[in-house]
């Protein structure tokens, strides 16, 4: 099955037709975020209610690139563990993030959050960064500069390989997959 | 008596470190390839591709691989007959780290402190470095950049001896289930079992260093991994944990006497991303 072509930030429309399994392409606009963003984010929404970027409708990655050489874009840059992110999760859902990338399992906090927010969790591929770095055109320091790489970029990227692993119906690729395979 | 210089050293332990983050090693690329023929899902054979041409990108641009440069992990097999002057192995090995991961823009990513997360200052360092004591005058440097993501799934447990070959089995069956896509499959599994506590760990980690392919050269331990192996790539986690046969590329196991009441068992999850170089000076 070809890979399907998603533009970013994704439509609530398309979110809906996307089902656990389906291999995506993403470009367009995405933002980086991990441990120490997502820290800062909670703290702020618990402090003043606001973040410093407009999540709603975005698509959030969590990565942690390594640093550029002179003349890159962006160091290596796969995807990192999403379950450090999951104590945060559901507060972001609820403020309208509307996709995360990422690897690895989520908790059933986020899952429940996905399904009742109608959002996505794709599966980056881990251990890919030198690929997934070459789909990545530009990026951008948006907010946590003084976080360093930990910071939130924005980036342009084109193509982004992906495999939807939560649909926005709770479907859970994770399981769905192994269960094939079983023997 | 050989006498190696501290500086030389740091300049051999600085080019490993990039060595091993830009050039994934033909064990690996091999095995990616083999398990290519045999792998049963799409979106796995999809996966091991593009590890592939990851791989095939990280060479030719020398770039990382992986953005998580990991922590370098050193097993030094020092001749009591070498000698170092200029300084302590210690340091020149740290040194080299530094310099190595500093210059090749690998990521830094050690914190000093584990409780308050304060980044350590020297870049990447400390590493983590075991050394053996061993016959001759040479001066043996094996090192590994050791992802956090597998390493997090890995454990360890105090079996009773009455659980047996079974107990051990189902242990490290157990481990791979529960780490599933959180250790990026496909693996190398690593096992340590018998010595004590931290010992079964240490040589879990050991047998990682042995290159994929290579069997333990006691006839039952090799029957086991090969058991383990098939039993693993049963379990239907694949590629990247979305499905698959291709689970782990080897699984490695090492064994050591123990306490008559004892039954240690470590088990050390690497990533594909198994990065390892050896130097002998
Ligand atoms: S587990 Fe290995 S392949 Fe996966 S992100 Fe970490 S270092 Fe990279």
């Amino acid at each position: 099955m070809a890979a399907i072509q998603l533009s970013c930030p994704i439509s609530d429309e398309e979110i809906k037709t996307l089902k656990a399994g389906d291999r995506v392409l993403l470009s367009g606009t995405i933002y980086t975020a991990r441990d120490a963003a997502h820290k800062r984010m909670s703290e702020a929404l618990q402090n003043s209610g606001k973040l410093p970027v407009q999540i709603a409708g975005q698509i959030i990655y969590y990565v942690g690139p390594t640093p550029a050489k002179p003349g890159q874009v962006i160091g290596s840059a796969g995807p990192t563990t999403s379950g450090r992110m999951d104590k945060y999760t559901p507060a972001l859902l609820e403020l309208g993030l509307k996709g995360m990338i990422g690897k690895g399992y989520r908790s059933d906090e986020v899952v429940e959050s996905i399904k009742k927010n109608k959002a996505v969790y794709f599966g980056a591929i881990g251990g890919s960064g030198a690929l997934i770095a070459r789909t990545i055109k530009s990026s951008e320091i948006i907010a946590y500069q003084d976080l360093g790489p930990e910071a939130i970029y924005k980036l342009e990227v084109k193509e982004f390989p992906a495999i939807v692993i939560i649909d926005s119906k709770g479907n859970d690729w994770y399981e769905i997959g192994k269960q094939q395979y079983q023997s | 008596m050989k006498i190696i210089k501290y500086e030389e050293i740091v300049k051999h332990v600085s080019k490993m470190c990039q060595e091993a983050n830009f050039d994934l090693g033909q064990d690996v690329v091999n095995a990616f390839q083999s398990a290519l023929k045999k792998e049963k899902s799409e979106t796995g054979k999809d996966i091991l591709e593009q590890l592939i041409a990851n791989a095939d990108i990280a060479t030719s641009e020398r770039v990382p691989m992986c953005q998580d440069t990991g922590v370098s992990v050193f097993i030094i097999e020092l001749g009591q007959d070498c000698h170092i002057t200029g300084g302590k192995l210690y340091d020149a090995i740290n040194e080299g780290v530094k310099k190595g991961y500093e210059e090749g823009y690998l990521r830094h990513s050690i914190v000093d402190h584990p409780i308050t997360r304060e980044k350590s200052k020297g870049y990447n360092t400390p590493s983590i470095i075991h050394v053996e004591l061993v016959e001759g005058d040479e001066l043996v440097i094996h090192m590994s950049a050791k992802g956090g993501g597998s390493e997090n799934m890995s454990t360890l447990k105090m079996l009773k001896p009455s659980d047996g070959v079974e107990g051990v089995k189902n242990f490290i069956l157990d481990t791979v289930r529960v780490a599933g896509p959180n250790a990026c499959p496909p693996l190398v599994v690593g096992v340590g079992v018998g010595g004590n506590f931290e010992r079964s760990a240490y040589l879990a980690k050991k047998s990682l260093f042995r290159p994929i392919g290579h069997r333990n050269e006691r006839t039952e331990i090799s029957e086991l991994e090969m058991e383990l192996m098939e039993k693993i790539n049963q379990l239907g986690i694949g590629p990247q944990g979305m499905g698959g046969s291709t689970t782990a590329l080897d699984v490695k196991i090492e064994i050591e006497p123990c306490h008559i009441a004892a039954l240690p068992v470590a088990v050390n999850l690497n990533c594909h991303a198994s990065r390892h170089k050896e130097i002998r000076l």
